[in-house]
């Protein structure tokens, strides 16, 4: 069988920064795999710009942010292959793939980073009702259709969801020549991040109309009609106050969900961001399993995902160096007004720095976040207007948490 | 050339009635409105092969389902077709429906189908997690579950290898009956042909008028269903049922063969034939249904939900025979609950009784009950898998990442006499797209194949039936009103 030190599956953003971690911190024995006909991931379809201005302080686009990852990747020498679908990861760290050249091989891994993104919320997920008509997707593929294909999905378009990737598309359509009649967003606030309601929504002039659903989809083929109503504060529909609109096609933009099937054998448990739990190494319960990116939790922005590939690349190098010791677990869990914390346990004897990251439930004018271990703070600070779309990364050293065992994170209004 | 049979309709019905034709020295014809067969009332039921033990005695439900379910694993060996014979569990979660669950064992063995009873001990230990206030149900063992995509699709391969003719895109606009033969009109072409089968589902009665004035006709009954991802610790290993009302079966909860959860029906009569609409409400009170028999229900994991519409006959049992005008022109339909499971007898009985007096039957000494196996990568060993890549690396590509389904794979289906047209039509032959990112991932890969193999622009590539392209143009080319 085929030996690796390290195989990172996914040669995205956070797979290529684990990998490139990994060896700048002497783990040579690397291998990539993607099931893609290029490395990069995801990016590649994000043609806007906006990517990059904290990693490299200057703003690229998609494709050039990926390029600087990939150029690393080719330089340092790490092994990929493209074309490469992982279908297996067994409990002693066999990974199964598939490709046309090789056929089905095993690799066996004294490490693995699992870096496979995140798939898109569905219309049936949703359970979006009325006619069975094409002309509805997914703001992912219609970019993807849009953007690598060069095919467009409607002409006059419905969003439903304020999330990035369907504010992103409402601009993209529109200069694509086709009229987005506006974006219906359920929830009383945006899941989008501002500048890309300003910049995508505002500067064209497309309404955003909150606390809004789909309540009907109406079409013989295509869609012909959507038919909004406004949604009550349990998010239920108020009756008579349907607006319908005529379009060809609904673009969903309805959330990210992380792609944790490879999980599925190793029997891990899940945290409420749906990606498996990790400690401060962003390593799984399964020792030597690291998981990062939009596999572990949805990411606001890319240069969040290129750390936290750093940190599992870093942390699957220490631990085939044998620097990581397993001792007592502080746990983390989320409190009031948070609906998820990354990591979720951390070792007490860690000289790691640990970086916690959550996302709060409501957006807040003004709100305090409290980290506490029981009744102890253990760190407050305000947190001016937070809102659900914007990830929080508030490091964390380790004499401050070193004897507790449970530590919640908090937002409370103010 | 005249036609001694020609069929209208290519559902589960007529797909089998198609297939054991196939074995007898006739020309049969098979023309179907959609784009693909099966693509109706057969894609979208609780592809449930029941045992038959609830039909009205004396019905042709209770004469057909029985010995339908019997003959299903040696069909699906021959079409392998995915069919599991796990039985399905009735329940009784109310004092009050002892009487009812009584007279419905008395009914069990009216019909010859053996059923054993089940305290609720015993129905815990077969499904721990059926929902607490069950008191005790029955298994029927006969029952199973089959892929019905699978089951459709083969049939007609089948037919079709072995020298029947399908038309897909075909609908009949009007028959002439002359006596000893008859002109059937479509939107395409005008077929001569000594016998008609009528298995035109929704539409049969509007084809049987074309015949003559019929006494029956189908009343669309919308079935609304919730379908679950496949889980990673089962739920159910097999249907189950509360006990049957007017209404139907029930909302049920069931695996199906592919290890995915669904919970439905709803039932609710319509005007409309063509309404595959679904709504909150009735999904609220499917789920709510559904509660009732089955615990843990892990609804989060929702990849889908869709309706289904049944052919629900005015006199409530198939309507099958010939025409009062004429005996060459043969009504098979009416075809609802169970007639998926009593489908393979119907064929048998429509032949048997009403096909064998029209025409002279001479088996064909050459025809094979078998299709090329259909090949699902997923299920291989190492070394098949490491064959077949060999051979051909599309077997190595993997489009589908949910489902594990290879490029290979569609090509596959592509290459056979009855191929996917549309990407359902892809999906449903061989699962990709049917997981939880919905197509998410592979869409783009299987519409580039589809456009290629039809020599096609992917602006022509239908989702579903004619005219359901997803891609309405290349950018730079669009102008909105």
């Amino acid at each position: 069988m085929i030996k690796k030190d390290l195989v990172v599956v996914g040669g995205g953003a956070g797979g290529l920064s684990a990998a490139i971690s990994a060896y700048k911190n002497g783990i040579k024995d690397i291998l990539i795999l993607e099931r893609e006909d290029h490395l990069g991931g995801i990016l590649h379809q994000c043609i806007h710009n906006g990517f990059g201005l904290t990693k490299f302080k200057e703003e690229l686009t998609g494709p050039e942010y990926a390029f600087r990852h990939i150029k690393e990747v080719e330089e340092l020498g790490i092994e990929y292959k493209l074309d490469t679908q992982v279908l297996n990861i067994s409990k002693d760290k066999v990974v199964t793939y598939s490709n046309p050249k090789d056929g089905l091989v095993d690799v066996e891994a004294k490490a693995i980073v699992v870096a496979t993104g995140s798939y898109e919320r569905t219309p049936g997920a949703i359970m979006l009702p009325g006619d069975r008509v094409t002309g509805i997707t997914t703001a992912g593929t219609a970019q993807k259709i849009c953007n690598i294909t060069g095919y467009i999905t409607g002409k006059r378009v419905v969003i439903l969801g304020s999330g990035d990737i369907g504010l992103i598309m409402a601009r993209r359509l529109t200069l694509e020549g086709a009229k987005v009649v506006c974006v219906a967003e359920i929830m009383p606030y945006s899941n989008g991040l501002q500048r890309n309601i300003v910049q995508c929504l505002n500067d064209y002039n497309i309404p955003l109309y909150l606390s809004t659903t789909v309540s009907n989809v109406i079409g013989k083929k295509r869609v012909e009609k959507v038919v909004l109503s406004k949604v009550d504060e349990n998010l239920r529909i108020i009756p008579n106050t349907e607006m319908e609109i005529d379009c060809d096609c609904l673009v969903l933009s309805v959330g990210l969900i992380p792609q944790t099937t490879l999980f599925e054998k190793l029997k891990v448990n899940y945290g409420n961001n749906r990606g498996a739990k990790v400690d401060e190494n962003l390593m799984t319960e399964v020792p030597g399993v690291f998981t990062c990116g939009n596999a572990l939790h949805i990411h606001d922005l890319v240069d969040f995902v290129s750390e936290e590939g750093d940190i599992a690349g870093k942390g699957a190098a220490d631990y085939l160096n044998n620097k990581i010791h397993e001792s007592r677990k502080i746990t983390f869990s989320n409190g009031e007004g948070v609906s998820y914390v990354v990591p979720n346990f951390v070792n007490a004897d860690s000289d790691a720095k640990v970086n916690v990251k959550f996302r709060v439930r409501k957006p807040h004018k003004t709100a305090k976040l409290y980290i506490k271990s029981g009744d102890e703070v253990i760190l407050s600070r305000p947190l001016l207007g937070p809102v659900p779309s914007v990830m929080f990364n508030i490091p964390l050293t380790m004499d401050k948490i070193r004897n507790a065992n449970n530590i919640e994170v908090s937002v409370i209004d103010e | 050339m005249k036609n001694d049979v020609l069929i209208i309709g290519a559902g589960v019905t007529g797909s089998l009635l198609a297939r054991e034709l196939a074995k007898y020295d006739l020309n049969v014809v098979v023309i179907e409105k959609e784009n693909d067969v099966g693509n109706v009332t057969s894609s979208a039921n609780s592809a449930i092969v029941h045992s038959g033990y609830d039909p009205k005695p004396g019905s042709l439900k209770a004469l057909l389902n029985h010995r339908g379910c019997l003959k299903y694993p040696k069909l699906c060996d021959e079409l392998d077709v995915s069919f599991s014979n796990c039985g399905t569990l009735t329940l009784v979660d109310d004092e009050s429906q002892w009487p009812q669950f009584k007279a419905l064992l008395e009914r069990s063995k009216e019909n010859g189908v053996p059923v054993e009873v089940l305290n609720a001990e015993q129905v815990r230990k077969l499904e721990p997690n059926v929902a607490d206030n069950v008191l005790g149900g029955f298994l029927a063992k006969e029952a199973g579950i089959v892929n019905p995509f699978e089951l459709v699709v083969h049939a007609m391969e089948n037919a079709v290898d072995n020298g029947v003719k399908l038309h897909l895109n075909e609908e009949v606009i009007s028959i002439k009956d002359n006596g000893d033969y008859f002109e059937v009109k479509t939107n395409q072409a005008i077929y001569e042909t000594k016998v008609v089968i009528n298995a035109a589902g929704l539409y049969s009665d509007k084809v049987a008028s074309m015949e003559e004035d019929i006494d029956w006709h189908i009343i669309p009954r919308k079935g609304e269903y919730i379908l679950l991802d496949r889980l990673s610790t089962p739920l159910v290993s097999r249907p189950i049922f509360p006990l049957p009302s007017e209404k139907g079966k029930g909302i049920l909860v069931a695996p199906t063969t592919a290890g995915n959860v669904f919970m439905g029906p709803s039932s609710e009569p319509q005007e409309d034939k063509d309404d595959y609409s679904t709504d909150g409400a009735t999904l609220a009170n499917v789920r709510s249904n559904a509660f009732r028999l089955v615990k843990n229900i892990p609804t989060r994991e929702t990849i889908r939900v869709f309706a289904g519409v049944r052919a629900t006959p005015s006199t409530h049992d198939f309507v099958i025979g010939p025409s009062k005008k004429n005996d060459k022109f043969i009504n098979v339909a009416g075809i609802e609950s169970p007639g998926l499971a009593s489908s393979p007898a119907i064929a048998e009985y429509v032949i048997d009784n009403f096909v064998s007096k029209v025409l002279e039957l001479k088996e064909k000494k050459d025809f094979n009950p078998r299709v090329r196996k259909h090949i699902k990568m997923k299920l291989l060993s190492k070394e098949e898998r490491n064959r077949l890549i060999k051979e051909n690396p599309d077997f190595g590509k993997v489009v589908c990442n949910c489902e594990t389904v290879s490029l290979g794979e569609i090509k596959d289906e592509l290459s056979r006499s009855v191929p996917p047209h549309s990407i359902k039509g892809v999906k449903r032959r061989t699962r990709a797209g049917f997981g939880r990112c919905q197509g998410g991932y592979c869409l783009g890969i299987v519409s580039m194949t589809l456009a290629n193999h039809y020599h096609i622009d992917e602006t022509e590539v239908d989702y579903d039936g004619l005219g359901t392209n997803l891609i309405i143009d290349e950018i730079k080319k669009v102008k909105h009103d």
